[in-house]
């Protein structure tokens, strides 16, 4: 065989050294293009797997009574349904109270345990992480005699809002837990008292404010929580919006105000969801 | 207002008989300590020693079991942190991240419910104080590490403490910015006359920016005294050994001097027990000259280490090592390999010796 020339033999080299360069390119290339796919594919499955129903509801709220026409009737009935209005109403009023009265119990709560009396930590999470290993209608058991005793004094349903907490503390607590996580509470909490701030002023001025993601996360997961309570509602005989939708639905032939209502609802969390998100975002911004 | 017009007589702070248990563990055991008004004292020692639960008892951060705590002649034992007029300065970043710096500044102002035009103008007087103006209206991650603790320092000055407490305020900065921002403290507590604790656990900080500086070991003070009385004049063989590098070298002491190799020197303490002891030589003592002849101090370079204007050079005995520092001029006479004849100069020396049987 003849031999090379320098730049034939360095042509040859170079051509040498670029082929698995190229080749292991292609390979990743493909390697992507493969992962890409799947995500695709995943994602449109579980999106499918979540939409559906979602569009068979809204497609059948919107149904008109005969087949193939189109209605907004089944919408329009929600504000005069009997009963409906008032179940919503007092649904959004029950996720107010219950948001309220879980951040002014826990988020102080939690901030005083992490900075004064740390080894207490394990105990509180463990009490409220307590309820999700309760199911509702065994705490439907344990408060039906406590309920009764408040029927007496003939009391709205807005009295739910303490099984409502007691329901939303698992889900508040691992949001806040994660905001407090994020920051060095100690640190921040050392400063600001150095610099003449007292205990109320630390959490309301100092904490909070840099926990905001994780509070509007809690907020978030109490109110969906509570606008989706069937079970100690009904057991309890009190009405809220999903045992109202539960009444519609025994009746058949009001079947589209029950999915405009459910899907009303949904639209209102998906709303609230996003405004959360928003928030947060800009606040983020800011920060 | 200028610095000058800001700027008050500083307070005394007395400490007596501190004491704080962690369970078993004895963190404070008996300190006394009392600062002069407008100084800067340097509480230095290895960690565990105690050092930053004396800054914690002082700021009110954490509860004494004994002891007392006045400032400017008023017991503050106590008295809650928030009420007790103390500026400090905290290793890890603590201004607060939803804030702006000028907010930071101001925050300690507006809880004393100063009008907002004043505590303005009082962050921007501080901000400038720091060199830091142009960056007023920044957040936090915006600025880097020794920005964050020069807009803490303003923070804490802003507030006009009667104390400022800084507790290992560089240990997370590059060593450039260290340097830099160590002179910077000094020459705002000097401009200011703040009586001011500073913890660190390095000594070259310490011994660089205090006034006096307290050795600290098993939650007690070894040493407190001037910088250089405590690099020169150790009082105990930890303090020699934890400030500065010491040669150890065995030697016996009689008629009030230590013989080490040959060579009487004489003692810190004149009444030390006569018998075997351990010499502490510091390497600024001992010189290099080519080898002249054999002797109890001739030896081989083992191996030099460029500091800038002084090298440190090692030297083998045989049976021990040397450190000798001398300047890099003539430290490149004597490379590693070559045979040298050690000089010890006669300045008193500290020794270590075996409790009495």
């Amino acid at each position: 065989m003849a031999a090379l020339s320098p730049i034939a033999a360095e042509r040859a080299a170079a051509a040498v050294t670029s082929v698995p360069r190229g080749a292991r390119g292609g390979m990743r290339g493909r390697r992507r293009a493969r992962l890409n796919l799947f995500r695709y594919v995943t994602f449109a499955l579980f999106g499918a797997f979540f939409l559906m129903p979602l569009w068979a509801m809204v497609r059948f709220s919107l149904e008109g009574s005969r087949l193939g026409t189109w209605s907004v009737a089944a919408w329009s009935q929600i504000a005069s349904y009997p009963g409906l209005l008032g179940a919503i109403e007092i649904t959004l009023e029950l996720a107010v109270l219950t948001s309220g009265v879980m951040l002014l119990l826990l988020l102080p709560t939690m901030i005083w345990v992490r900075l004064r009396v740390r080894r207490f930590t394990r105990a509180l999470e463990f009490l409220c992480l307590l309820p999700l290993t309760i199911p509702a209608i065994v705490l439907v058991v344990g408060l039906s005699p406590i309920y009764n005793r408040i029927e007496r004094f003939n009391v709205s349903a807005l009295m739910l809002f303490w099984a409502y907490v007691i329901l939303a503390l698992p889900y508040a607590y691992r949001a806040l837990a994660a905001g407090l996580n994020s920051i060095d509470v100690t640190t921040l909490a050392e400063a600001a008292r150095s610099l003449g701030a007292g205990w109320g002023t630390v959490m309301a001025r100092v904490i909070a404010p840099n926990m905001w993601q994780a509070i509007l996360n809690a907020l978030l997961l109490t109110v969906a929580l509570v606008l989706g309570e069937f079970t100690i509602a009904y057991n309890l005989t009190y009405t809220n919006l999903q045992v109202a939708l539960y009444a519609i639905s025994r009746n058949t032939e009001n079947a589209g105000v029950l999915f405009s209502a459910s899907a009303a609802s949904l639209l209102f969390a998906f709303a609230l969801l996003m405004i959360i998100s928003i928030v947060g975002r800009r606040r983020r911004g800011r920060a | 207002m200028n610095t000058t017009e800001q700027s008050r007589a500083g307070v005394e702070v007395r400490m007596e008989g501190l004491r704080r248990s962690y369970g078993p563990v004895v963190a404070l055991d008996g300190v006394d300590l009392t600062v002069k008004p407008g100084e800067l004292v340097a509480l230095l020692g290895p960690s565990g020693c105690g050092k930053t639960t004396t800054l914690r008892l002082l700021a009110g951060l954490e509860d004494a079991d004994a002891g007392s705590i006045t400032v400017g002649g008023k017991d503050i034992t106590h008295l809650p942190a928030s009420r007790r007029d103390m500026g400090m300065v905290f290793q890890a970043y603590s201004l607060f991240p939803h804030m702006t710096v000028r907010q930071n500044v101001a925050f300690g102002l507006r809880l004393r419910r100063i009008a907002r035009q004043r505590r303005d103008q009082r962050a921007m007087e501080m901000l400038q104080l720091v060199d830091l103006t142009a960056q007023a209206d920044r957040y936090p991650h915006q600025l880097s590490g020794g920005q964050q603790q020069r807009v803490a320092l303003a923070r804490a000055l802003a507030i006009e403490p009667q104390v400022l407490l800084l507790d290992e305020p560089l240990s997370a900065l590059d060593a450039k910015v260290r340097a830099q921002l160590r002179d910077q403290i000094r020459r705002i507590q000097l401009e200011v006359g703040i009586t001011t604790l500073f913890v660190t656990h390095d000594q070259e900080e310490a011994l660089a920016i205090a006034d006096r500086v307290g050795v600290m070991r098993d939650g007690r003070i070894e040493q407190l005294a001037s910088p250089t009385e405590v690099y020169s004049r150790p009082s105990t063989p930890f303090v020699a050994e934890f400030v500065g590098l010491t040669n150890r070298l065995a030697g016996t002491v009689a008629d009030g001097t230590v013989t080490v190799r040959g060579r009487a020197l004489p003692l810190v303490d004149p009444a030390t027990r006569p018998g075997p002891a351990i010499a502490l030589v510091r390497p600024e003592a001992v010189t290099l000259a080519r080898e002249a002849g054999s002797g109890p101090l001739t030896g081989t370079v083992i191996a030099s280490t460029f500091l800038g204007a002084t090298s440190r050079v090692t030297v083998d005995l045989g049976d021990t090592t040397i450190l000798a520092q001398i300047p890099t001029a003539d430290a490149v006479a004597h490379p590693a390999g070559s045979r040298v004849t050690l000089t010890i100069r006669p300045d008193p020396v500290l020794v270590a010796q075996d409790p009495p049987a």
